[in-house]
């Protein structure tokens, strides 16, 4: 028997344990060390080159407080918007069937795969104000959407959405269905179901997604610029601005990109301590 | 015809490709009636149904004198006591009772006022707070069925409710459970494979396999006469079925030809035999001159029962002898050996098929 030891192994068995004889797996570590460089070496750069004694009066110009402010709102209403409609959809998906089921199914995963500047003359030719349905709108009520934040917001809900779909469906099918049997039993109906058993227990899976879906919103690029442009304090979120000042000031661009990569590495870390700390 | 009086009465017909229950149901007002039946006969197919849980090929189901056979699960007046219990793990022991009566639009404080008088008189006054990942199986099982009472239900379904729990706290959850379901003034069906849960709990067991009623009775009646291989197994008495003519009961054997059993009293028809394997002696030699029954049989296995040791035994009669470790050290017992079995004729129990 081995004795248990509080902060200590708990079995022998977690031990590392080395198959094989003793030669050093160099094909493995070899490629491994490469990708890993590889995907850290940029941001490395981006530090080395970062110009730091005007870092301070650079963070203060209000173009960057207005492209940061910009981004952070307009990630944030798209993720709200995903949920809302995101987390039913992948309901749907994962808990009905209906003809066309693996069809929708497919149509979800389409803007994860076109390139989002595809997405975003897609929504221009459907919403513009020649649009196929945007020419009514704007007939009725002479709005037109593209060009406006409320755009930008659109433009960042049709690339990031299927992110929580997709991990929200997949927490669905995960879930023990015999729990909803069980609240069913006690006189629960369907949308109690949903609302006290199968959403809660589906907590963790909706977190991940509604946080993929909020640094994909965040980065969003191509969709914006084509659906929304690239208006200052308007339409013009931190990646468009990174894209801008890139053409003019290489220095004003380090910083907008440090500034973004800080907010996304911020937010990922406060929410998987909240995720390891959750049950 | 179903007594004017029944709390639950119910026929169920649910058809699958390649499987079809049909079983009749009745329970009266007060009573704990138990399903006993090996893997995959029916049972937990019988409970949801009741349950409402899955739809009905055919039949109908009667709580009350009222005709749920339409309403879903969450109209139903049932109550549910799931195999794992099936605690919600967001909610607090007391949020899980308190879910049921809130569902049925109990105001909150109301709901809560409920709960915490269900789960004190569990004796678990002390645990409204705990999550139920941080409770023992037996207060889970406590906690499960709080919650199913706290829907008032007419009629109340136990899935093998100890089956979850180990050894040690499964006698003293099961005398527990036992007192609470005697509280119980409606209709109670509990599903079990264990014969155990049966006699103790339930005051009839009704037997189900694949898909049909194939017994049913007082718990004492089914163990001392059972009428499938299957019961006879549970409750451990050798069984054989033949035509009765006399005091003698002929049994088919293996091979076909009719092997006489001596049985007390006189019977005719087709009828059962039964005798427990401690009724049964072994003997290297035929015993001579006594008015037992003796075969001749071989030794297939031996293994530990309790403090005896169970043999089993083929040939014509295929049976199991309980013998003491002494007994079986003087016979000098290995298997494949030649022996005579041997039963008293007053140790047969028999009884019309």
């Amino acid at each position: 028997m081995t004795p248990f030891r509080p902060g200590g192994r708990a079995r022998p068995a977690d031990a590392p344990v080395r198959i094989g004889g003793g030669r050093f797996p160099w094909l493995l570590v070899v490629p491994a060390l490469l990708g890993l460089g590889f995907l850290v070496l940029p941001f490395a750069g981006l530090l080395a080159r970062a110009p730091w004694s005007t870092l301070g009066t650079r963070l203060l110009m209000p173009e960057v407080r207005d492209a940061l402010l910009l981004s952070l709102t307009t990630a944030t209403a798209a993720t709200a918007v995903s949920l809302l409609l995101g987390v039913p959809l992948a309901w749907l998906l994962a808990r009905t069937r209906f003809p066309g089921l693996r069809v929708a199914r497919a149509l979800v995963t389409v803007p994860l795969v076109i390139p989002p500047v595809v997405g975003g003359v897609a929504l221009l030719l459907v919403l513009g104000r020649n649009g196929v349905v945007g020419q009514y709108v704007h007939a009725w009520t002479g709005y037109s959407l593209p060009f406006t934040t409320p755009a930008v917001v659109v433009a960042q809900v049709f690339v990031a959405m299927p992110f929580l779909v997709i991990s929200v469906e997949g927490a669905l099918r995960a879930a023990d269905r015999r729990y909803e049997e069980a609240a069913a039993t006690l006189g629960a109906t369907r949308a109690v179901v949903f609302r006290r058993v199968t959403l809660p227990m589906a907590a963790p899976g909706v977190l991940a997604g509604a946080v993929l879906c909020w640094s994909r919103a965040l980065g969003e690029f191509g969709a914006t610029i084509m659906f929304a442009g690239n208006f200052p304090g308007r339409t013009q979120t931190m990646p468009l601005a990174v894209y801008l000042a890139m053409q003019q000031s290489p220095d004003a661009a380090i910083v907008l990109s440090l500034v973004l990569l800080l907010v996304s590495l911020a937010v990922l870390v406060c929410l998987r301590d909240r995720w390891v700390s959750a049950p | 015809m179903s007594p004017p009086d029944a709390a639950l009465s119910a026929r169920l017909v649910v058809r699958r490709p390649a499987f079809t229950l049909d079983v009749r149901v009745e329970v009266a007002p007060g009573e704990v009636l138990a399903l006993l039946g090996p893997n995959g006969a029916g049972k937990s197919t019988v409970l949801r149904a009741l349950a409402g849980l899955l739809p009905l090929s055919g039949g109908r189901v009667l709580v009350d004198g009222r005709d749920l056979t339409g309403e879903p699960a969450e109209r139903r007046p049932v109550g549910v006591v799931f195999q794992d219990y099936l605690l919600f793990p967001h909610m607090s022991a007391l949020e899980n009772v308190a879910f049921g009566p809130r569902c049925r639009g109990v105001r909150k404080a109301e709901a809560r006022r409920i709960a915490a008088g269900l789960l004190e008189g569990m004796g678990l006054a002390g645990y409204a707070a705990a999550r139920p990942r941080s409770l023992s199986g037996g207060q889970a099982q406590r906690v499960a069925l709080a919650r199913a009472l706290a829907v008032e239900p007419r009629l109340l379904l136990l899935d093998e409710p100890l089956a979850a729990l180990d050894a040690h706290t499964r006698a003293s959850v099961r005398s527990g459970l036992r007192r609470r379901l005697a509280a119980f003034d409606g209709a109670t069906v509990l599903v079990t494979h264990d014969p155990l849960d049966a006699m103790v709990l339930a005051d009839r067991v009704l037997v189900v396999e694949d898909g049909a009623a194939v017994q049913e009775g007082a718990p004492a009646d089914v163990a001392r006469r059972p009428r499938t291989e299957y019961v006879a197994r549970l409750v451990g008495l050798n069984l054989y079925r033949g035509r009765a003519e006399g005091t003698r009961v002929l049994a088919a054997g293996a091979s076909g030809a009719a092997v006489p059993i001596t049985v007390p009293g006189v019977h005719s028809g087709e009828v059962f035999a039964a005798f427990p394997p401690r009724a049964v002696a072994l003997y290297r030699e035929r015993p001579a001159g006594t008015p037992r029954n003796t075969w001749p049989a071989a030794i297939d296995g031996v293994e530990r029962f309790g403090d005896q040791v169970r043999v089993h035994l083929t040939g014509e009669l295929a049976l199991s002898a309980d013998i003491t470790p002494a007994g079986l050290a003087d016979l000098a017992l290995s298997p494949g050996d030649e022996v005579w079995a041997s039963v008293k004729a007053t140790e047969v129990e028999c009884y019309p098929a």
